[in-house]
């Protein structure tokens, strides 16, 4: 960084349009020395491996092998063979990681914006509180995933004790999907709440005490003020936990490990399986651009509905 | 509404969120009783929540075991978070500063390049990053868990946003003191940014200190795994010891809450501020 601290400004001619103020004394490349650090590992590791990763789809590709042929689309045509091995049990994944979404976001939208709601007022314990139901999201899934399994389990769980059941939480379907959703939104919950709840901080005031002045019910104010202010808010959140939801493995490979006959074992589960343990990576990454394409469709479909109704 | 309906429904909702918050921290509380039982307590049909006899035997068993170095992933787990948070610092602040500062051709093409990767669905980078690891001979070591990562442009994202919050005129006025850029930077802008910087620290090292999908294919051997990869290696175990999983679990936890004991309100106000200014 030497180069950057002895720098002294020169006349100021090579930049005859600069404003005055920030941009004056700067050698042209200045600005590409603040950046270079940060670009060389984006582009190591974000714009190159977009690019090797479809490459890689495009061939029949194991790390241990030579030879690497080229197959064209073929990885994607099995893929998209449901009969197929690949197929059969990549559209497993797919069920699973589709199940997975479909329950656990709407109730890690819903209750995080109750415990917000509860949340947003001036009482004593308030931030004690947050921090209480935020809690779980600092351990890690690997705390959670082992934890959760003691707790689940079958015969000496706590989860059946207290409750009086005699369910195999991680073994049996239905029950695993319960226990994978519960866990989930136990851990993170809070990550939620909290975002609702800055989001709540943001409405101002004024806009609830005018609907007061005149006369609004508190539940025509929370659809007549809330929730419109908080629209950019939960578009994040809907997106952010969408994806987040989409790309469960931990919890998975810890308390079920795929249990019952692989129908929890999620897509990014099976591609991690089948890229890493079983070095089909040609395979594995024409499975991680399919993901891929649904989870930007998903995306779309909620900045796309969010926008519509704010048109009305 | 009167005075004391609305004292009848504070009161209710305090009895509400304490409730859920007692039993919102239960499990964890479990997870420390069973780190003090023995074997067979843990084992017990009866739950116990205060262990008797209460024992320290698993602490000392997992911290004395040949297979699972606990110490030595620890360490690794403590090294790759600090390394990691570090670097994303490092490389993030100074791309931020420019892209939020300085005039250059090509800054809205590389701002708009960067903040499109975001969107990203980061399942495409797993297995091409293996390979470039790979490539680096850097599988089975601490780079693979410390570098890659910090590629992400949330980083850049986060500090940008900050920075333009910040007011011009001390940059300027350091500036009419003859300070080049780099200067500037070091001397005037990075000190107001403190606070963006430690909650960035402390995100990146929470992100790579809780990691799991990454590193349990990334490191191999015992002596290089972290801590969350290393516990994950008694997955497949036909038997499970609870008390030891549970100290094992204790111990990947001090630090995490540690921290959040100590910056809390950093951590909590960082994670719900973070997604909004978009």
């Amino acid at each position: 960084m030497s180069l950057l601290t002895r720098q002294k400004s020169p006349s100021g001619a090579a930049e005859p349009a600069a404003p005055a103020g920030t941009a004056r004394r700067m050698r042209w490349w200045t600005p590409y020395a603040f950046l270079a650090p940060y670009l060389t590992l984006f582009a190591v590791f974000m714009v190159l491996p977009i690019g090797f990763g479809f490459w890689t789809s495009l061939h029949e590709w194991d790390i241990n092998l030579p030879a690497k042929p080229f197959v064209g689309l073929d990885n994607y045509a099995d893929l998209f063979d449901p009969a197929g091995v690949d197929g059969g049990r990549f559209w497993t994944a797919m069920r699973a990681t589709a199940i997975f979404t479909l329950f656990s976001v709407p109730l890690l939208i819903v209750l995080p914006l109750l415990v917000a709601l509860l949340m947003n007022g001036r009482f004593r314990g308030r931030n004690l509180y947050r921090a209480v139901y935020f809690a779980p999201y600092v351990l890690g899934v690997a705390v959670v995933g082992f934890l959760w399994r003691f707790l689940l389990d079958g015969n000496i769980g706590l989860v059946n004790h207290y409750l009086g059941l005699d369910v195999q939480w991680t073994t049996d379907e239905p029950p695993v999907w319960v226990a994978l959703v519960g866990v989930t939104v136990w851990w993170t919950l809070g990550l939620n709440a909290v975002i609702f709840l800055a989001g709540l901080q943001d409405i101002p005031r004024e806009l609830h005490e005018a609907a007061m002045v005149d006369g609004a019910s508190a539940w025509r104010r929370f659809l007549a003020v809330t929730l419109p202010g908080l629209r950019p808010v939960t578009v994040f959140v809907v997106n952010a936990t969408i994806l987040a939801s989409a790309n469960m493995f931990g919890q998975s490979y810890l308390i079920t490990a795929g249990a019952p006959a692989d129908r929890t074992k999620t897509a990014i589960y099976l591609i991690a399986e089948t890229g890493l343990r079983q070095f089909d990576m040609g395979t594995a990454s024409a499975m991680s651009f399919i993901l891929a394409a649904f989870l930007m469709a998903a995306s779309a479909l909620v900045f796309g509905a969010f926008r519509d109704r704010s048109r009305r | 509404m009167t005075r004391d309906t609305r004292g009848l429904r504070r009161a209710l909702l305090h009895l509400v969120l304490a409730v859920v918050a007692a039993l919102y921290l239960s499990p964890l509380v479990y997870m420390v009783s069973t780190s003090f039982k023995t074997r067979e307590g843990a084992g017990s049909t009866d739950p116990q929540w205060i262990p008797d006899p209460l024992t320290a035997d698993a602490y000392r068993e997992i911290l004395n075991s040949a297979d699972s170095p606990i110490l030595t992933w620890f360490v690794n787990s403590l090294a790759a978070a600090t390394g990691h948070a570090a670097l994303v610092l490092v490389t993030a602040a100074p791309a931020a500063y420019a892209l939020a500062r300085l005039r250059f051709r090509g800054r809205n093409t590389i701002f708009t390049v960067v903040v499109a990767t975001l969107f990203v669905p980061p399942v495409v980078l797993l297995i091409p990053n293996f390979l470039i690891v790979n490539e680096l001979a850097w599988v089975d070591s601490l780079p693979a868990v410390i570098v890659p990562a910090a590629a992400g442009a949330f980083g850049v994202f986060f500090l940008r946003q900050f920075f333009l919050t910040l007011p011009g005129e001390l940059e300027e006025a350091a500036e009419l003191d003859g300070c080049n850029r780099w200067q500037i930077f070091t001397s005037v802008v990075l000190p107001l940014a403190r606070p963006a910087l430690v909650t960035l620290f402390l995100l990146s090292f929470l992100t790579n200190w809780n990691d799991f999908l990454w590193p349990i294919y990334v490191l191999l051997s015992p002596e290089s795994l972290t801590l969350p990869a290393g516990l994950g290696n008694f997955q497949g175990a036909n038997n499970i010891r609870y008390d030891l999983l549970m100290a094992g679990a204790v111990i990947a936890s001090l630090p995490v809450i540690a921290l959040y004991l100590v910056a809390q309100r950093w951590v909590i106000e960082g994670i719900s501020r973070s997604g909004l200014k978009g």
